[in-house]
């Protein structure tokens, strides 16, 4: 056992030594804080086991914050290696490392779940639910997301990152990757993706089956509707994922042969499989962004959405070309012209619905009363960045221009485009706009502007030369380069933006400190003077059970209407309230994707009795769950009594 | 709202608490995600389908009446199942929980003779590291497999709730879901049959 830690504890690297000091240091801090304000019973009943949507929202995003900074960290590392050529600062093996925990690490441990956080505590406000359909379910979706994410995470530490970049592939991750890495890689994806797939079910059925009286598809808010969308996407795209991941599990761990071309098997099916997960993957990560910008650009150009109909349509449109144009990942595969003909029309098709959307919000912009708070600022600067990186894939679209391009610093620069400012620009957008919903007070607006002013003049610094760079032929993934190769200047150039996103970030951290302290309370659970349904809630922080009696929905932009029906009529009519049955807390989620984080370990190291034993224990929370759900699932009633104490403190007169 | 009142009796009695409608329309779309699974394993399997190098051929190996029995004894636990729940829609606990035992026989005959299939096969030189054909054989036949036996667990465990609560929505629900899972193992494996035994008997 001791020799098992010795072995694979890393001690000879002083930047993870480092990190290993910090790691029982920051273990050592909380464990002390908790024991010396008492709150282990706190935290175990008012968070880990809270199968509140807005609870659990929160913290699906203070991990995707943790994350943010672990991937970010990985990112200036890598440019501070970059930054000028024939540099010593990481070795190949650690460079390598890195930047395959940077992309899986952004991807699946950072996006996916801040935007999973907003729709947890946005969409079930949004459609006026009290919670998701499946609220147990939900619980264990973020358990087993969290425990992926740790078990992978731990990788760097114990036994050593995985090494052959985020996608993976074979024959490399399988004969070229000894050590248990590409394992921890394999197990952490697969970990959380169960959680991922059953927040995908969960909101489908909670979109479909929970929206308050009236609200008809047409009437539900467009961040609703990417969700439903998003959601559909996750049911179909990532069981390929399981799939794929258990494929090369097996190679690895029981001699299978799936990927080795000299027993018959073929590493592009790996190549394949993967992309056929991964491109949907792409769009589940920005369908709710653009969902969140929509919300976010009605708001605060104080008009409807411009052309609601044509952004829905659109939205439907890519899902469906989503899963058609994977080969455009590899167009160098070798397939033949007919193939890469396929795709490459395939792929730039995406680019009608898209540019749809572009004039959708160009036409809610229009001759709107604008009002630029930090949340529009992050919305207008997305359109004009975004459509750089579109348009560039549309380049990249091109099979024959793409073998140019193929894994160079344009691709980098492409996909940055489309993530951060696609993507982080609308978690930052939705993080700040929904602010209030989460902590009853806003971020202060002056430092969110230093914010975003660092961040997103950063990110262009740091991307837009890395375009000059792909075409001056500089391929991605490599650790160094010679200073003949020309490409010293416009490195030094990319890595001062990446410096001046880290402090947009730091910026960001301190501010929700800053805001903790100092910002004004607010009164009212309509911040922003807000359009739809999750405005409309009594105080700033939503009651456990949201709505104490569940809006009627006229209209799409509902609320909006609603104060405006109010206005005219005076006085809010009185409602009576009605006993609220909620959901009750469950631990079984907690321990059960525990055992999966023991499991998954234990096939890391293979070692079986392990993971065998985490099986048992398994099977034996599901029997549990089975024999006792009719009792967790009972729940409880909130008297009336309650909800008039509850609501009475923020009865105004109108 | 767990249980609300004042429902048609009409309505059969998964259907009648708030809960169990959400199940098992959650239910159907987890279904959907199941075919996607399945799926890519059918598409895993065509691809590596020539990857029979080093190892006997199929057709060499193969006994086809030993799986037209299991084909039939899974079309036939389908049936049953389906009678399990035509009792429960007449409220008859005694005929229903005949039913299940007589679908959890034919489900355990299944899965016995697929075992023994495997040693055999096992046996001749087809195991699961000889070559990407065998490797995707039991990757698509043990999927199925593991399907099977995790059914019969899940169907035990409800029947012996059953038989502790009686039939109420909740119970109701767990039976009319984990039926459908059944019919859907049923489904996958006539698609089984068809492109690995049949297809794998010819090419």
């Amino acid at each position: 056992m001791f020799d098992f830690i010795k072995d694979n504890l890393i001690l000879n690297d002083p930047l993870i030594i480092g990190a290993n000091i910090s790691i029982v240091f920051t273990v050592i801090g909380i464990v002390a804080t908790l024991t010396y304000f008492k709150k282990w019973k706190w935290l175990w009943n008012d968070w880990i086991t809270s199968v509140d949507h807005k609870k659990i929202g929160i913290m699906y995003i203070i991990a995707a914050l943790i994350m943010l900074f672990r991937g970010g960290v990985d990112a200036l590392l890598m440019r501070a290696q970059l930054t000028v050529p024939n540099n010593e600062f990481l070795s190949s093996q650690h460079y390598n490392e890195i930047f395959t925990t940077h992309g899986t690490i952004m991807i699946l441990f950072m996006a996916m779940p801040f935007l999973l956080g907003l729709m947890n505590v946005v969409v079930p406000l949004q459609i006026g639910a009290r919670d998701v359909a499946f609220p147990f379910l939900n619980n264990l979706s973020f358990w087993s997301f969290m425990f992926g994410a740790i078990l992978f995470n731990m990788s760097f530490v114990f036994g050593g990152s995985p090494d052959a970049g985020w996608t993976n592939y074979a024959p490399l991750a399988i004969e070229g990757s000894p050590g248990p890495g590409i394992n921890y890689y394999l197990l952490g994806l697969q970990i959380s993706g169960i959680g991922t797939l059953l927040t995908g079910i969960n909101f489908v059925v909670t979109i479909i089956k929970m929206r308050a009286p009236g609200m008809t598809l047409l009437r539900m808010p467009m961040f609703t509707w990417t969700t439903l969308i998003t959601a559909f996407i996750i049911v179909f795209a990532f069981p390929i994922l399981t799939v794929t991941l258990a494929l090369m599990t097996f190679d690895r761990l029981f001699g299978t042969h799936f990927f080795t071309l000299t027993a018959g098997g073929n590493p592009m099916l790996w190549s394949n499989l993967f992309w056929l997960w991964g491109h949907p993957e792409v769009y589940i990560v920005i369908l709710p962004a653009f969902g969140i910008f929509s919300e976010i650009i009605a708001t605060f150009a104080r008009k409807t959405l411009f052309g609601y109909k044509s952004m829905i349509i659109s939205l439907v449109a890519i899902s469906g070309l989503s899963f058609v144009v994977w080969v455009h990942h590899f167009f160098t595969m070798g397939g033949s012209a007919a193939v890469n003909s396929v795709f490459s029309i395939s792929t730039m098709a995406i680019a009608i619905p898209t540019g749809i959307k572009i004039f959708n919000w160009l036409g809610t912009l229009y001759k709107g009363r604008i009002e630029f708070t930090v949340a529009m600022m992050w919305s207008v600067a997305f359109i004009p960045t975004f459509l750089i990186g579109g348009v560039t894939g549309v380049m990249l679209g091109m099979a024959a221009a793409d073998f140019q391009y193929h894994n160079n610093y344009f691709l980098v620069a492409h996909f940055h485009y489309t993530l951060i400012a696609g993507v982080v620009f609308a978690c930052f957008a939705g993080f700040v706009y929904w602010y209030p919903k989460m902590f009853g007070h806003k971020m202060n607006e002056r430092i969110g502007k230093w914010a975003f002013w660092f961040f997103s003049i950063g990110f262009n610094v740091c991307f837009l030369p890395q375009f000059v760079l792909g075409f001056s032929g500089m391929p991605r993934r490599v650790y160094t380069y010679g200073p003949e190769d020309g490409w010293t200047a416009l490195n030094v150039i990319s890595s001062v933006g990446a410096f001046g996103m880290g402090v947009g970030f730091m910026i960001i951290v301190y501010n929700v400190y800053y805001s903790y302290r100092f910002a004004k309370r607010e009164l009212s659970g309509d911040a922003w003077d807000g359009r739809t349904l999750e405005w409309a809630t009594s105080s700033a922080i939503p009651p456990h059970y949201n709505f104490a009696h569940v809006p009627e929905v006229k209209s799409a932009d509902a609320f909006y209407y609603m104060k405006q029906e109010r206005k005219e009529s005076g006085k809010p009519e009185k409602v009576e309230y009605k006993p609220i049955h909620m959901p009750s807390n469950a631990g079984t989620p907690f321990i059960m994707s525990g055992l999966f984080f023991v499991g998954g370990f234990g096939l890391v190291f293979e070692l079986w009795w392990m993971a065998i034993l985490a099986l048992i224990g398994i099977f034996g929370c599901m029997a549990y769950r089975s024999l006792f759900s009719h009792k967790q699932d009972a729940g409880y009633y909130v008297s009336v009594e309650e909800i008039e104490k509850t609501e009475n403190p923020y009865k105004r007169e109108a | 709202m767990a249980h609300s009142t004042n429902v048609d009796p009409n309505t059969p009695l998964e259907y009648q608490s708030e809960i169990g409608k959400l199940n098992i329309f959650g239910f159907w779309v987890f279904l959907g995600a199941e075919v996607a699974l399945f799926a890519t394993i059918f598409a895993t399997f065509f691809v590596l389908e020539s990857g029979t190098v080093g190892g006997p051929l199929p057709s060499e190996v193969f006994d086809l009446k030993n799986t037209i029995i299991m084909t039939l004894l899974l079309l036939i636990s389908s049936f049953t199942s389906g009678l399990s729940i035509n009792e429960l829609r007449r409220r008859n606990v005694k005929g229903m929980m005949v039913w299940l035992v007589i679908t959890l026989l034919f489900g355990a005959g299944f899965l016995y003779m697929e075992i023994t299939e495997f040693l055999h096969l096992i046996h001749e030189g087809a195991a699961m590291g000889t070559n990407a054909y065998w490797s995707s054989f039991y990757l698509l036949t043990g999927t199925h497999g593991l399907h099977v036996s995790l059914g019969m667990l899940w169907i035990i465990l409800v029947m012996f709730q059953v038989k502790r609560q009686g039939l109420n929505p909740d119970t109701a629900k767990k039976l009319f879901v984990s039926s459908l899972y059944w019919h859907f193992l049923d489904f996958v494996w006539i698609f089984v049959f068809t492109s690995v035994y049949l297809l794998g008997m010819v090419g």
